[in-house]
């Protein structure tokens, strides 16, 4: 049985991710990072794309890693996963070595834009590994530019709330329904709010690559209180409010199988949601008011369509 | 020690022997995506992996740069590593190139020469490879389908020296040496060759139970040592590389050296060039030799680090030198390989009269009359670079 | 403490960094404005301020009451702002 839980007392004290890490106070990284090493368990090694995460943690000779960790380049951590998993399965077979799980973090930039081609492959190809995409919706390590993953309206250092342009014209890709093109065996969203939730998801992955079964790829929402200007206090409740507004639904789908973790039967406003982040609070004026209701329109349309998908008995 | 190994004689194209040496090599991950004219090596790999022939890991990717990311991430597993390119996909690949051989990945890449785009051509120019030259990787230039086999098992033996630790490239030309079928000698199976080239002892692979930090961040307070290790790295790469040659010599019988030479002793103009036309250049000499011109040839196996030593021992006494790029570095003072020697000749204090010859670009032939007007024109007149064989 | 080498052909080669947590020892506790103090009399142990943590700066002590670890503990404030029974107080850095 997998090493699920139901308390946070069940989640062992040693953490194999050190304190002194160079991550901004407040950070939404680390708190998924300490459970997926600790709740993926027995040996393993993190392959990780550029990005906040790589540079903050790596600054050398400093590293704030106790397992392996690989950084190739920003575009290719799932190619770099690749051939570390195929290099492990020749070497065991060829010459009796020990096995160990592979964990990749690429940012949103690494996975939705630049390193989506990679990632794709590496799922096609049907490599046993974990892939978590930590997505603090935009390009932070440069300061904060839009990516595929930046919400419509969102102000960023590339999609200013201008007084033409008011932030982001375009809507949030949909990656996990990319992921799910590929038909992989388990996929789900993440949430810091949600700790529970996330070790025994992590869990059932490690669970699933103990019987050879992969790829598995998680979609984690990641606060950013400097890029989402906002009181490093509120990381956590933000995560929650995410969900409770069903902006971000915690669901999690195996084998085609869509199971909605948190059915949030009565959402929060929105506003009360946007208000709490500085790269919303334009939206909140009357003249964007057309760009608020969309928002709300594409929530209800992803939600809505989420509960029906979560009807059938596979989207497979 | 002499071993005489079993040694089979057959005939193959310069893509199959690469194949059948990296089969030999009883590699454990191949990572490669097809360009002509280096398709044939996969195609060939493929059939070894899926026959059950060799057991590897082929790695179907979806582009060049997740070539060379996944044999790189392989190689920092302690596997085996093999990949192919050329031209284009060379140039996709060319951000890991560095990162590969910064981080001191053993990865072995054969490299099917080929001009790069625009126009796309798929003919033999040296662009991919001068594209590689500042990176960090050791270079061999094969100019016989038998080379190309020999220099493929000993670029791993090199490579994954403990005293090297740094990727390979085996440059063949394309099409003239990647696609000609040409007799040569291959051992029987891994298990002879494995005498040569053991198995793999990684240095510091991926271990849980040690665990390493591959790849971090190193600002200005770092970054410039860990350059300065690297630099050393390669260089001091050259006496291994003998020594190898040396071991691979007792081995198989067959000689290395980081150039070859002929008629230099008293030439007076010696021909400084990469590749298969080496071959057409000899030709000449021979025929030179014989209307009782001074005339010598050096062309050079390893590319890089620079056999400066055994170039400057080669041509010191020269008057005239004619130096031969199948490409060009636009804007700059001549070719690739010019430079190289020229550089050289200035660091070692020489100064003899030097032309740079740009040809065969893009697959354009060289003629014995192209090799004729050269010599005409580095001994009567003072050009400085000539394209010869292009039309106007 | 870790004793680096200086000099380049001393550096691990690669540029790796071939011992693990190196980073324990750099004290960013210094980028604090206000710091965490936790009031043991309303502490329940859910521990929901030792997950949410970005630097592992609260304490999981052996009977799961929590301390802090001021030595790396950035002041961001979320184990404040998670704590159900609001037994964690921001104070200001120098103020008493
Ligand atoms: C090929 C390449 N292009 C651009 C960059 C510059 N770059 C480094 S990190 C980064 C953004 C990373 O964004 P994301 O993946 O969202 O991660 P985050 O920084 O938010 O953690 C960019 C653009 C790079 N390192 N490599
Ligand atoms: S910029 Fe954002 S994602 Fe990056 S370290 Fe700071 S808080 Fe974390
Ligand atoms: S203030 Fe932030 S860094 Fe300090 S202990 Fe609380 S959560 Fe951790």
């Amino acid at each position: 049985m997998a090493n699920f839980i139901r308390r946070l007392n069940e989640i062992p004290r040693e953490e194999l991710f050190a304190s002194g890490h160079g991550l901004c106070a407040g950070c939404g990284i680390p708190p998924m990072v300490k459970i997926a090493l600790k709740a993926v368990d027995g040996p393993k090694t993190v392959v990780n794309a550029t990005g906040c995460l790589e540079v903050a943690t790596t600054l050398y000779p400093n590293t704030a890693w106790r397992v392996p960790w690989v950084h190739n380049a920003f575009e290719n951590a799932a190619a770099t996963a690749s051939g570390i998993e195929a290099a492990l399965r020749a070497l065991k077979r060829k010459r009796g070595w020990k096995d160990y799980k592979i964990i990749v973090f690429g940012g949103d930039g690494g996975t939705f834009d630049i390193g989506l081609q990679s990632l794709s492959g590496a799922l096609e190809r049907g490599h046993k590994f974990i892939y978590v995409c930590y997505d603090n919706e935009a390009y932070m390590n440069t300061g904060i530019q839009r990516s595929g993953a930046t919400p419509i309206g969102a102000a960023t250092t590339t999609s200013p709330a201008g007084r033409v342009i008011p932030g982001k014209p375009e809507n949030k890709k949909n990656l996990l329904d990319i992921v799910l093109a590929h038909r992989v065996p388990y996929a789900a969203t993440l949430n810091s709010a949600y700790p529970i939730d996330m070790w025994n998801k992590f869990a059932k992955a490690s669970e699933y690559l103990d019987k050879g079964i992969g790829p598995i790829f998680f979609h984690y929402y990641s606060p950013c209180p400097v890029g989402w200007r906002m009181d490093s206090a509120l990381s956590i409740e933000v995560a929650r409010l995410a969900v409770q507004t069903r902006i971000w639904p915690l669901y999690e789908v195996e084998e085609g199988k869509i199971k909605i973790n948190v059915m949030v039967r009565r959402p929060k406003p929105i506003e009360e949601y946007l208000k709490l982040q500085g790269r919303f609070r334009h939206l909140l004026k009357p003249e964007n008011r057309h760009i608020l209701e969309k928002i709300k329109e594409y929530v209800e349309l992803n939600w809505n369509r989420l509960i029906r998908l979560s009807q059938l008995d596979s989207i497979y | 020690m002499s071993i005489t190994v079993r040694q089979i004689r057959t005939g193959l194209n310069g893509d199959e022997a690469v194949a059948y040496a990296v089969k030999h090599a009883n590699v454990d991950v191949i990572s490669a995506y097809p360009i002509t004219p280096q398709t044939i090596i996969v195609e060939r790999l493929s059939e070894f992996v899926y026959n059950g022939e060799l057991d590897a890991e082929f790695i179907p990717v979806e582009s060049e740069h997740s070539a060379l990311s996944a044999a790189l991430g392989a190689s920092l597993a302690g596997a085996r590593v093999f990949t192919a390119t050329a031209s284009q996909g060379l140039a996709l690949m060319y951000e890991i190139l560095y990162i590969t051989s910064s981080l001191r990945a053993p990865v072995v890449m054969a490299l099917g020469n080929r001009a790069f785009s625009a126009p796309i051509n798929i003919h033999c120019s040296h662009d991919d490879a001068y594209a590689a030259r500042d990176a960090g990787w050791i270079q061999f230039f094969a100019e016989t389908v038998q080379e190309a086999y020999d220099l493929t098992l000993i670029a791993y033996r090199v490579s994954e020296d403990r005293d090297v630790l740094l990727p390979s490239i085996i440059n063949l030309d394309g099409f003239i040496l990647t696609h000609s079928v040409e007799p040569l000698n291959i051992f029987a199976d891994s298990e002879e060759v494995s005498r040569f080239l053991p198995e793999r002892k990684p240095v510091n692979p991926i271990d849980p139970d040690n665990p390493i930090t591959y790849g971090p961040l190193a600002l200005p307070d770092y970054y410039m040592e860990i350059k300065r290790q690297q630099a050393e790295a390669i260089y001091s790469s050259k006496p291994i590389i003998n020594r190898v040659f040396e071991e691979y010599k007792e081995f198989s019988g067959r000689r290395y050296s980081p150039l070859k030479t002929l008629y230099i002793d008293d030439a007076e103009t010696i021909f400084v060039l990469l590749g298969s036309t080496a071959g057409t250049i000899r030709h000449m000499v021979r025929k030179w030799r014989r209307e009782n011109k001074r005339v010598g040839v050096v062309s050079l196996t390893l590319y890089r680090p620079f056999p400066e030593e055994e170039l400057i021992e080669a041509i010191k006494d020269a008057k005239n030198i004619v130096v031969m790029d199948r490409s060009f570095s636009y804007g700059s003072p001549g070719g690739q390989l010019f430079m190289d020697v020229s550089s050289t000749l200035l660091k070692y204090g020489l100064s003899p009269r030097i032309l740079n010859v740009i040809y065969g670009l893009g697959g354009r032939d060289f003629t014995p009359d192209l090799a004729e007007k050269a010599l005409h024109l580095v001994v009567e007149t003072d050009e400085k670079i000539v394209w010869l064989g292009v039309r106007g | 403490m870790v004793k680096w080498p200086n000099k380049w052909m001393e550096l691990p080669i690669g540029g790796v960094i071939n011992v693990p947590a190196t980073s324990v020892d750099v004290k960013t506790g210094t980028w604090r404005s206000h710091r965490p103090v936790v009031n043991l009399d309303k502490c329940i142990k859910c521990l929901m301020c030792w997950v949410s943590c970005p630097d592992n700066s609260i304490i999981r002590l052996d009977d799961d009451y929590v301390d802090v670890d001021y030595y790396h503990c950035k002041g961001c404030g979320i184990c404040a702002n998670v704590c159900p029974t609001d037994a964690i107080d921001m104070v200001e850095e120098g103020g008493i």
